[in-house]
């Protein structure tokens, strides 16, 4: 069960994140969108949804400095582990806290609208189960171990986790972490796995290359689009 | 100079009736589809009116198109860059579907289904956003012919921008009133602020003609197009969740057809035809700082065909001789550039509008003869223009960012039009004063009477093929790419795909250029018997 949880359930999952994006890219562009629902109600999603989107990218920063800044770089720089337990404990909390209310509201949008309601499909309704299970048990596991230093997840999660990328997975490592923090990490992963598969997949399209490109984008005909060509998905002709 | 193609259009306002087939006809052929069925590409609004979405012209509350900033350079009224990105979790501009009115259908099942009763049934409204039962309170032509103004009225933008400059012009009683229609597709723009919005890079307007398009695989649904629009002509449907507008029927420009909003207009109001314009100096024009040089700047981005200068340089910027040469016989040219009658709809928003109005006079005439005068005398007519049922000023908040200068100078013409060619029809001698009053020469009032009076399809729709540029190649591809006995029951008969009938990809059936051209005369011929 160890090896199969923290072995081999990561590399499954990022083995899904990628070929799913793969695929998606390749074969469902189209389908590649935000599906924002704000042309149906507009006032709530203008606070929630940046108060959440905001939270959640604190919260990513704050994953990847735990798991990918190793102890030994905090003690080089002469930041205690005290310190860095309340620095980790006030900025993960405020910033978890932004993320837990704003995907509250936009919940409470999502079921009471009833034309946003009507919009989301049962792929978006399993996928905000994961979302608000990884984010909730997330928050439940660092304030139930938050007395005194806190859990130190620095010596066996984080370890574990770079692990990971040398493929020297160190499963051993996951054994003794408190329950609450190994369910969190396992709905992480998969929520990770079902990233490409579900609207999430908008977050690999931050636009950014829109800072630097001119502002009037001219291309040029499409050279295949003349003369006869297959149908384009979604413009079949019918009756072929 | 850099000069490049635009497919552009004219509409002559005096002609519309208002019937709205160019909407239904579009609507048919481009949205009628599922999370489109708010969407009109094309809609006609009555004016004064609010509009579709209402209010979309009060650009303080939605921010679309461009302003200058302190250093009088273009930057978007919606935000820049940085802005744009910071702020994409929310569009805090974007307008709700309610703004541009809730899409309905009617239970219709209930007419048949509904048990017997005393009462007969009926089908009532249900809301295509939620399925439940609605009550109907707006929609995207609530006002029209002026239903609802003496309430509705007053929140037209333009009205209350003409109330600023002369109060008492604007009316909304019965007897005072007045109205004309304003047919708006996309603008398809030389300085789009969609385009210049989509954090994706999926807009982008085509080299080749200047049409502005939507690319539906990059597009990621972040809706800043919508409100970049100044014109609001680009649409979120909400069921893909991607940016949807008006393509000006590309696919039948490709092939020299008209727009199917031209093709089926009953008042034959609307021309088809290239401009050339300098893509160098359009940011310059752009930024002109005062708004009402806008419209004269805009003239100025414009080329001569007629210019030999001009027609070598297009020639080397690539583009092909008969567009050149479809340019040089263009209406949309003649009527914008040659006669100046043409003007373009709210040039202050900074975006170079290409879809082109010619003012409506039509009621001044009639509103003459009422009173006793000569409706088509010249001293009569010009006199009568600065006081207009529909108010000068109110047109020129719309064509030309309050500037009243141009709306005069075209309504002049056309009157002028109408005094000279009376004089013809009537067999007396034209006065030549009336053409020379307008700053044109008899010829010239005779060949927009033509255009604007009697030209026929051909006349009317200027349109090169996106074709023969690529003849060579097209030849090609017009080959079959197997063997010409591989027909049906044919001596081949092979040609399957890899695992049998059916198989492999799937081409078109190539048309005929014969289908092409029947189907051309059957469109195009006033007697049956051409056909």
């Amino acid at each position: 069960m160890t090896v199969l949880l923290w072995g081999v359930l990561p590399y499954a999952a990022f083995a899904l994140l990628v070929a799913g994006l793969v695929w998606r890219h390749r074969y469902d562009r189209f389908g590649w969108t935000t599906r924002s629902s704000q042309v149906y109600e507009s006032k709530l999603l203008n606070i929630a949804s940046p108060v959440f989107h905001y939270g959640i990218l604190f919260v990513l920063v704050g994953h990847l400095v735990g798991l990918f800044v190793p102890e030994s770089w905090t003690n080089a720089v002469g930041v205690s582990e005290h310190a860095y337990h309340l620095l980790s404990l006030y900025g993960g909390t405020a910033a978890g806290v932004l993320a837990v209310a704003g995907i509250l509201i936009l919940i409470y949008r999502r079921r009471t609208n009833a034309p946003v309601f009507r919009a989301t499909t049962a792929n978006d309704k399993v996928m905000y189960v994961f979302l608000l299970g990884a984010i909730v048990l997330g928050m439940v596991a660092k304030l139930a171990h938050s007395s005194g230093t806190g859990y130190d997840y620095r010596r066996t999660i984080a370890p574990w986790s770079r692990g990971l990328f040398t493929l020297q997975p160190k499963t051993e490592l996951m054994v003794g972490v408190p329950v609450l923090y190994q369910v969190h990490a396992v709905i992480g992963m998969v929520l990770i796995a079902l990233v490409p598969y579900t609207r999430l997949v908008h977050m690999f399209s931050a636009p950014v290359r829109y800072l630097v490109r001119p502002y009037v984008v001219y291309r040029s005909r499409d050279p295949r689009q003349l003369g006869p060509r297959p149908d384009r998905r979604g413009w079949e002709r019918a009756g072929s | 100079m850099r000069p490049m193609a635009q497919v552009a259009m004219v509409m002559n306002l005096d002609k519309c009736i208002g019937c709205h087939t160019c909407s239904v006809t579009c609507k048919q052929a481009w949205t009628n589809r599922r999370g489109m069925e708010y969407v009109w590409f094309n809609n006609v609004e009555t004016r004064p009116g609010q509009g579709y979405p209402r209010r979309y012209e009060d650009q303080e509350r939605w921010r679309g198109g461009w302003e200058l900033n302190r250093r009088g350079a273009l930057k978007l009224k919606a935000g820049g860059r940085f802005k744009k990105l910071a702020g994409i979790f929310s569009n805090p501009r974007l307008p709700e579907i309610k703004d541009y009115y809730e899409p309905w259908t009617y239970d219709y099942k209930n007419l048949t289904d509904a048990p017997l009763g005393s009462d007969y049934p009926v089908a009532r409204p249900v809301s295509q956003l939620d399925g439940k039962p609605m009550k109907i309170g707006w929609s995207s032509n609530w006002d029209d012919d002026l239903g609802g103004a003496p309430a509705y009225g007053d929140l037209d933008p333009m009205v209350e921008r003409t109330r600023q400059q002369a109060s008492e012009k604007v009316r909304f009683a019965y007897e005072e009133t007045f109205m004309f229609y304003l047919p708006r597709i996309c603008e398809h723009c030389l300085n789009p602020s969609c385009v210049a919005s989509c954090p994706s890079g999926a807009m982008y307007k085509r080299s080749e003609d200047g049409i502005v398009l939507v690319d539906q695989d990059r597009c990621r649904g972040w809706r800043m197009c919508v409100t970049g629009c100044p014109y609001k002509k680009v649409y979120f449907n909400h069921r893909t969740g991607k940016a949807e507008k008006c393509t000006f029927c590309y696919p039948r420009i490709e092939v020299g057809q008209p727009t199917v909003c031209s093709e089926t207009c009953v008042g034959r109001l609307r021309y088809l035809g290239v401009v050339l314009y300098d893509a160098d100096r359009v940011t310059e024009a752009a930024s002109t700082p005062d708004e009402q040089e806008l419209y004269e700047a805009q003239l100025g981005v414009l080329l001569d065909p007629e210019d030999p200068a001009v027609r070598r340089a297009a020639e080397e910027a690539g583009i092909p001789f008969d567009w050149i040469e479809a340019a040089r016989r263009s209406p949309v040219h003649a009527l914008v550039s040659r006669y100046r009658v043409a003007l373009p709809l709210h040039p202050e928003y900074r975006t170079m509008p290409m879809v082109w109005y010619i003012p409506p006079l039509s009621p001044v005439v009639d509103a003459l003869t009422e009173t006793g005068h000569d409706g088509e005398d010249p001293g009569n007519l010009f006199g009568a223009i600065d006081t207009l049922r529909i108010p000068l000023e109110y047109l020129a908040e719309v064509f030309t960012a309050g500037e009243v200068g141009p709306v005069r100078a075209s309504l002049e013409k056309l009157a002028a039009m109408r005094s000279h060619m009376r004089a013809i029809n009537l067999g007396e001698d034209p006065d030549p004063a009336v053409c020379a009053g307008v700053g044109m020469r008899a010829q010239e009032i005779e060949d927009m009477y033509r255009l604007l009076a009697i030209a026929k399809y051909e006349e009317r729709y200027v349109i090169p093929t996106a074709a023969v540029g690529d003849a060579h190649r097209l030849e090609a591809s017009a080959l079959p790419d197997t063997c010409s006995l591989d027909t049906d029951g044919g001596p081949g008969m092979g040609g399957d795909g890899p695992f049998g009938q059916d198989s492999g990809r799937k081409r078109l059936p190539l048309v005929p250029v014969e289908n092409f051209h029947i189907l051309r005369r059957r469109q195009t011929a006033d007697d049956e018997r051409e056909v």
